[in-house]
């Protein structure tokens, strides 16, 4: 039988101090990047901020900042213009104004009437007005509570309080690392990327849950034992299939990041971030979390 | 066989070929099936997101403040008329605000009769004040608020009214909340101009010209198109309080581009407004030049008739949104309730028109908060992608699985194909909207799905460790993960539970993407693989598992 690790002994336990301060400064991150966020501070995209988004295709590839000097020159400053690999492809960004349905076709014109041989094509543009954005803001805010929320319930339901909590704290420092992680980069964050935060946050409790599942296992069969080997051996005996099973999905990530196309780049980037980080949190943050919480002596599951 | 193997295998049969049977509209094979196929059995398919076949989102709303200002002030128009009707000396009318200033003439007796007589017509407001000669009215919020909502009803039936006459095949038209309206117009390619049709509000009046007026000799005979502010600004203050100004748009009859404005002085109440059209068409003069065909019914004949009749040598101003479109003198009473609206219309800006006359004014006007628009060449390229992507990342996966687990993985693989299978099925059935994260999420399942087989195996590799039996040890894995298999994919489903709720167009598709890969695979993970392993089982007994 083909193993990844074979029998291990490593002490998550004992070093968990040294990974809490790790796991500390990724949460201090991310809830750094949170905040710049709600300060407008980050690379919000429109969905959020509200504003416009046209992306064109050229007949030829078309330099950035000759695009950008055909714009300005027609009145159209504070673009934001990205683009695509390949060259022929460019996003422009713009602040919010009045939504006339007239923007895509007016950007194409004044680019293809300017740059030589281009020929623009609309292939797609996205106006948001500031409302909307707002609404999104908050509507974003509900629904990472209400996932939290309910993901804590339903572990407590399964376990005990103190197993809910230290799941939800996990799920927490997963979604707010992965947040930290795109801020430093300065990638977009925008409601997929949204999107791709509350689906690790679901998924990441899948491997979280099978190291408690074993724990519980152990801490009914060996109830002599210190709690803190107890923990110990169960995550040493889970290693294995919690790494396979991150894999597994790793695996899949990383060919949605290769080949998935533009729009899904960013959204397989935040989820192998995620997946990574998750595996790293049910192994050296979440079980050792739960010896914080004893209330007797030694005893850590109230019901057997 | 053992019991039970049968029956499971005839589910994933059933459940395999209902898939392929649901899944079949979306292909292009559905074309050649008889049609009674399409009767009993589900005929719709996947549908296509926007981003994935092109298209137009748009979310308006409606101004609906304005449908209230609007009433008011029919309120005042319709008071003073009332009044008059009943003899009741009235010197002013007055809107102010959300408020209704009445001034009695000063031999007006009746203060409390005109406050009553108001009061039966109009339950909509109610009386602040009733003193002397000054009567001060205020419309109640509910009231308010029943037009701001009839508004938002209007403009709904309206906008569908048009889309359904602009042609396009299968759009979507709901009200998203009290005040928006949410439009999705599949595959449309001229995004500008359907735009044009939805938003705007149509109102069609006719207004007498001040000819008589001084001011009006002082205008200039024409300006530059951009220099209406200019023109306003200079007669500010000068425009007695019955008029007011509009321009008439001056077209060039080559390039059809509006190069001229021509300003008027037109009387502010217009003698007859465009709601008692009954139709609109196009028709071409003798110029060659489009113009559109209106008929009224018979109250708005009668009415036009007498307007004409009485006006006989004065201009009527054609007035659409607050825009001139020509202002023809009238030579003789007209019966019959017809009339032209020219302007220097293309072919297809008169066809617009004549759309938008039929289906009527929109009561308030629209904005437009949110526009996608996306062009049908970037769709058919995600899908690509997509499926590129997912058939990369299934190999990753198959390969993996049995390297890993050997043949146990190969059975493993099968489960992760019935998944693929049983959602495609499933999705189809539902006639679910497939998007691009629609796909990714798929994808995701694929990878999700063979956590559960994982999960199992390695169980069984522990039980087998301690020397148990190849049966006992099948089934003492499958029992321990049981639990813990579901509780990966509850917290999974939580999250896409909630995805699903807040979401919009394509993260709702992931949404349901993902919930529906990983209850399908609950299901394929326990009872599929399960039953291999028993049928292995079941032949002879096995000293060695591969696993």
């Amino acid at each position: 039988m083909l193993e990844i690790f074979g029998k291990t002994r490593i002490d998550f336990v004992g070093k968990r101090y040294l990974f809490f301060t790790l796991s500390g400064v990724l949460v201090s991150l991310g809830l750094f990047a949170l905040v710049q966020i709600s300060r407008g501070a980050a690379n919000l995209g429109i969905d959020f901020a509200g504003g416009a988004a046209v992306q064109l295709r050229f007949d030829r590839p078309v330099r950035i900042d000759e695009a950008r000097r055909v714009l300005e020159k027609n009145g159209i400053r504070d673009a934001e213009l990205q683009q695509f690999t390949g060259g022929d492809r460019l996003l422009v960004r713009m602040k919010h104004q009045e939504i006339t349905g007239g923007l895509a076709d007016q950007l194409a014109k004044v680019l293809g009437s300017e740059i030589p041989d281009s020929h623009p094509l609309v292939e797609s543009s996205t106006e948001i007005g500031p409302t909307v954005g707002e609404k999104l803001r908050r509507d974003a805010v509900v629904a990472v509570a209400v996932s939290v929320g309910a993901i804590v319930v339903y572990i407590a339901m399964r376990f005990e309080l103190r197993f809910g909590v230290a799941a939800a704290i996990a799920t927490f420092h997963d979604v707010l690392a992965v947040l930290g992680a795109f801020y430093l980069m300065n990638k977009e964050i925008n409601l997929l990327i949204l999107t791709a935060l509350l689906t690790l946050g679901g998924y990441s409790l899948t491997d979280t849950v099978v190291v408690f599942d074993r724990i519980r296992e152990n801490l009914r069969a060996r109830r002599r034992e210190p709690l803190e080997e107890v923990i110990n051996a169960g995550i040493n005996q889970v290693l294995s299939r919690t790494a396979v099973v991150s894999l597994t999905v790793f695996l899949v990530l990383v060919a949605l990041f290769f080949w998935g196309g533009e729009v899904i780049h960013d959204f397989a980037l935040a989820l192998i971030l995620g997946v990574i980080v998750g595996t790293y949190s049910s192994w050296f943050v979440a079980s050792p979390l739960l010896l914080i919480w004893r209330k007797t002596q030694g005893r850590l599951l109230r019901r057997a | 066989m053992k019991k039970g193997i049968r029956w499971r295998l005839g589910l994933i049969g059933i459940t395999v070929v209902l898939s392929f049977v649901f899944f079949l509209p979306s292909t292009p094979l559905y074309a050649r099936f008889p049609g009674w196929w399409g009767k009993f059995l589900p005929n719709k398919g996947i549908t296509l997101g926007l981003d994935l076949q092109g298209g137009m989102h748009l979310v308006l709303e409606v101004q609906g403040e304005k449908a209230v200002d609007n009433a008011l002030d029919r309120a005042v128009n319709g008071i003073k008329d009332l009044l008059t009707e009943k003899k009741i000396g009235v010197e002013s009318v007055q809107r102010v605000g959300r408020e209704i200033a009445v001034t009695l003439g000063t031999n007006a007796s009746g203060a409390d009769e005109a406050n009553r007589i108001i009061r039966d017509s109009y339950p909509g407001f109610s009386s602040i004040t009733s003193g002397g000669s000054k009567l001060l009215f205020s419309m109640k919020p509910s009231e308010a608020n029943r037009i701001m909502e009839a508004a938002t009803s209007q403009a709904l039936e309206t906008i569908r009214n048009r889309i359904d006459q602009f042609g396009v095949t299968e759009p979507l038209i709901q009200r998203q909340g009290p005040q928006q309206i949410l439009v999705q117009l599949p595959g449309i390619k001229d995004s500008q101009r359907a735009i044009e049709l939805i938003g705007k509000t149509a109102l069609l009046e006719f207004k007498l010209v001040d000819d008589q007026s001084p001011l009006f000799r002082s205008f200039p005979p024409r300006v530059a198109a951009d220099e209406e502010s200019k023109v306003l600004k200079e007669f500010e203050g000068k425009v007695p309080p019955d008029d007011q100004i509009l321009f008439e748009r001056i077209v060039d009859k080559e390039s059809k581009n509006v190069v001229f404005k021509r300003p008027y002085l037109v009387k502010k109440n217009a003698a007859m407004s465009g709601d008692t059209l009954t139709d609109a068409r196009v028709s071409i003069d003798q110029d060659n030049q489009p113009f559109v065909a209106i008929t009224f019914d018979g109250t708005g004949a009668r009415i036009f008739e007498k307007i004409t009749g009485e006006y006989r040598g004065k201009q009527l101003a054609i007035v659409l949104d607050n825009t001139i479109y020509s202002a023809p003198v009238i030579k003789d009473r007209i019966p019959g309730g017809r009339a032209q609206i020219t302007g220097g219309f293309s072919p297809q800006e008169a066809n617009d028109l004549a759309i938008i006359l039929r289906a009527g004014a929109l009561p308030a006007p629209v904005k437009i908060i949110q526009n996608v628009t996306v062009g049908p060449s970037l769709g058919a390229d995600s899908i690509r992608k997509g499926i590129l992507a997912g058939v990369v990342g299934t190999g990753f996966v198959v390969v993996f699985m049995v390297l890993y687990y050997r043949l146990s993985g190969l059975i493993a693989d099968f489960n992760l194909v019935l998944n693929v299978i049983l959602l495609i099925g499933a999705m189809a059935y539902l006639n679910a909207t497939l998007t691009l994260p629609g796909i990714a999420g798929i994808i995701l399942a694929v990878g999700m799905s063979v956590d559960s087989n994982v999960l199992i195996f390695e169980r069984i590799r522990e039980e087998l460790r301690e020397q148990k039996p190849v049966r006992m040890a099948v089934e003492a894995g499958y029992d321990k993960a049981f639990l813990t298999i579901i509780d990966s994919h509850v917290t999974t489903l939580i999250t896409a539970f909630v995805l699903f709720i807040f979401g919009t167009g394509p993260i709702k598709g992931f949404a349901v993407s993902l919930s529906l890969g990983v209850c399908i695979n609950l299901f394929t993970s326990l009872v599929g693989t399960k039953v291999i392993f028993d049928m292995v089982n079941s032949r002879r007994k096995i000293q060695r598992l591969s696993i």
